[in-house]
């Protein structure tokens, strides 16, 4: 059993019908690694997660998390992972504290659970009604109900959607905390980002295949892209590749020697000038793109 | 792990895997699981009442409006009604309880996130039960409080009574039950399951003799609720608290303990199998 390997996925697919939602992947997610796995609704990002969750059955392939097939659950298996699924709000006639302590209760080496409800942030509201709470605060309880039982991998689903700026980058430290405890996590996101904050590899899923992976910083060829040098164009314009309202904007892999050029061109200070890469959302987009045409 | 992975968060130091041998016993996961399912009974509005409340009233309502007339010599409809009440009340928290709070729950998600823990499914059903024992017996007491206080109803004086009343409570209330879990596969929205639920309920109570009286039932409607469960629970209640004379007032002239017993255990059976059958922990879709 490879310690080393939290998750393994061979040839995974899975079909609904006549629709396949998940096309031969392969991935593995190494232990206590942050793994994003993102793409547009409907690629296979949902099904492929709940394979892995042990919720639903693949067609073909290899899968094992944390070394067993989750197309078997056992309770032992069970209560090493932790699941934040993308739920409304249940139990809305017990307090924080109820639901938190029976959820721990249900594992065999639970954490205490008012620490659980603290270090999501829910200290205040601990004797609250969960009907009573806001839809961030409820995501948050969904936190604390999916850590309570201390789990070696974590899987969440959308986990900040609802959330405003503050509670998102209080969430997204107390995910770092859980990595440095060596927990797993593989997080499915919206946001761009976030999976840029948090993973250390991300896998963009469409179409049911993967498109790429890798770091944030390097995915799809990102850090090798031509950067994007953009100008006013007034005076004497060198490379016009581009022009548009009143700017020039050239793709270049020398950004630095096409700078030192338009220097010399305008004797001193280039107007308006900008130098950019292609931001993680863009080479996403693109990627996305490429696979659903 | 490394070994320089530090604990930095609070709390017990993270162990070896763990095997199923730290796992929490069962009969603690139920006594969890009844725990917390009482607690939501009791706390939520609607169950209370809906579910829990709505017999009594009911009880009231047609005591006070029929009660006075005598149904035969010595029996006062107010008797019959609060008997078969009992029946009545013993289906409500468990068959309607069960049918729309599992398909809530089921369509919410709190299903899944259960079978996402390492709690067993056993423990799930046994916290249902120890919900359904405690809420039934309440609202069998609450009955039976209304029933002595203002419709003459008379507790059993015999032991023999006492045991007709706790297997026909028993038998009832586990295929009641049993019914109540199957159904709750059939709404397909949380909207959906209190009219799908409460329908057939309250069907059933019009023409099982809870709220019009058995004898005045056309035969054609007897013999369908002869078929449910409902139909012999109220009567076997009758058996319990009405006087034996009541007994002319069946259909039969006699009580058919005999029969009432091998109809509940036939239901109970039959639920059992389609609990298994089509008990899903996630909706469809």
């Amino acid at each position: 059993m490879g310690s080393e390997t939290a998750v393994m996925v061979r040839d995974l697919g899975k079909r609904y019908g006549d629709v396949t939602a998940v096309d031969g992947i392969d991935f593995d997610i190494g232990r206590g690694e942050v793994f994003a796995l993102l793409g547009p609704n409907g690629a296979g990002k949902t099904t492929t997660v709940e394979i892995l969750e042990g919720f639903r059955h693949r067609d073909r392939g290899t899968v094992a998390v944390l070394g067993h097939d989750p197309g078997h659950p056992s309770r032992a298996w069970r209560a090493r992972i932790g699941i934040v699924l993308q739920l409304a709000s249940v139990g809305p006639e017990l307090t924080v504290q109820e639901m938190v302590r029976h959820f721990a209760a249900l594992y065999p080496q639970s954490r205490d659970p008012d620490e659980a409800i603290e270090l999501v942030g829910l200290t205040g509201k601990a004797r609250s009604r969960i009907g009573g709470l806001s839809g961030g605060q409820a995501r948050r309880l969904d936190v604390a109900m999916g850590i309570v039982g201390r789990p070696e991998l974590l899987f969440l689903d959308e986990p900040t959607t609802g959330f405003d700026p503050e509670a998102r980058r209080h969430f997204w430290d107390l995910i770092r905390d859980l990595r440095t405890d060596g927990t797993t996590i593989v997080l499915t996101t919206h946001y761009l980002d976030e999976a840029e904050a948090l993973a250390d590899r991300i896998a963009v899923i469409a179409a049911g295949r993967i498109v790429a992976a890798g770091d944030p910083g390097s995915l799809g060829g990102r850090s090798a892209a031509a950067a994007r040098v953009s100008w006013t164009a007034t005076g004497p314009a060198i490379r016009t590749a581009g022009e548009k309202q009143g700017r020039t904007t050239v793709e270049t892999t020398t950004p630095t020697q096409l700078i030192a050029e338009l220097r010399q061109q305008f004797d001193g200070e280039i107007p308006g000038l900008t130098v950019t890469r292609p931001t993680l959302e863009d080479t996403y987009l693109e990627l996305t793109a490429k696979a659903t045409s | 792990m490394t070994a320089q992975a530090q604990t930095i968060l609070p709390g017990r130091p993270r162990q070896a895997i763990p095997g199923p041998a730290s796992m929490p016993a069962l009969w603690r996961l139920a006594a969890a699981r009844g725990g917390i399912e009482v607690k939501t009974f009791f706390r939520d509005k609607m169950a209370v009442a809906f579910i829990f409340g709505l017999p009594s009233i009911l009880l009231v309502l047609f005591g006070s409006i029929f009660g006075g007339q005598a149904a035969a010599r010595g029996v006062s409809v107010g008797q019959l009604y609060a008997s078969g009440m009992i029946a009545g009340g013993i289906m409500s928290t468990s068959f309607q309880y069960l049918g729309i709070g599992i398909a809530t729950e089921r369509e919410n998600g709190t299903l899944k996130r259960l079978a996402g823990t390492p709690m067993p499914p056993a423990a799930y059903f046994a916290g249902k039960v120890v919900q359904v024992m405690v809420c039934t017996l309440s609202e069998t007491a609450l009955l039976m409080l209304v029933g002595t206080l203002f419709y003459h109803l008379q507790l059993p004086a015999s032991p023999g009574r006492w045991w007709t009343f706790a297997w026909v409570f028993v038998l009832g209330s586990a295929a009641c039950a049993l019914m109540g879990i199957a159904a709750s596969s059939l709404p397909r929205s949380v909207a959906s399951a209190t009219p799908i639920i409460t329908l057939p309920f309250t069907v059933l109570q019009f023409i099982s003799g809870i709220y019009v009286p058995f004898s005045n039932i056309p035969g054609w409607m007897q013999d369908l609720a002869s078929l449910f469960p409902l139909k012999w629970m109220a009567q076997g209640m009758r058996s319990v608290f009405l006087p034996g004379q009541a007994a002319t007032l069946e259909p039969a002239h006699v009580w058919e303990h005999g029969r009432t017993a091998l109809v509940l255990a036939v239901w109970i059976a039959a639920g059992l199998v389609l609990c298994v059958k089509t008990f899903r922990w996630q909706n469809r879709g």
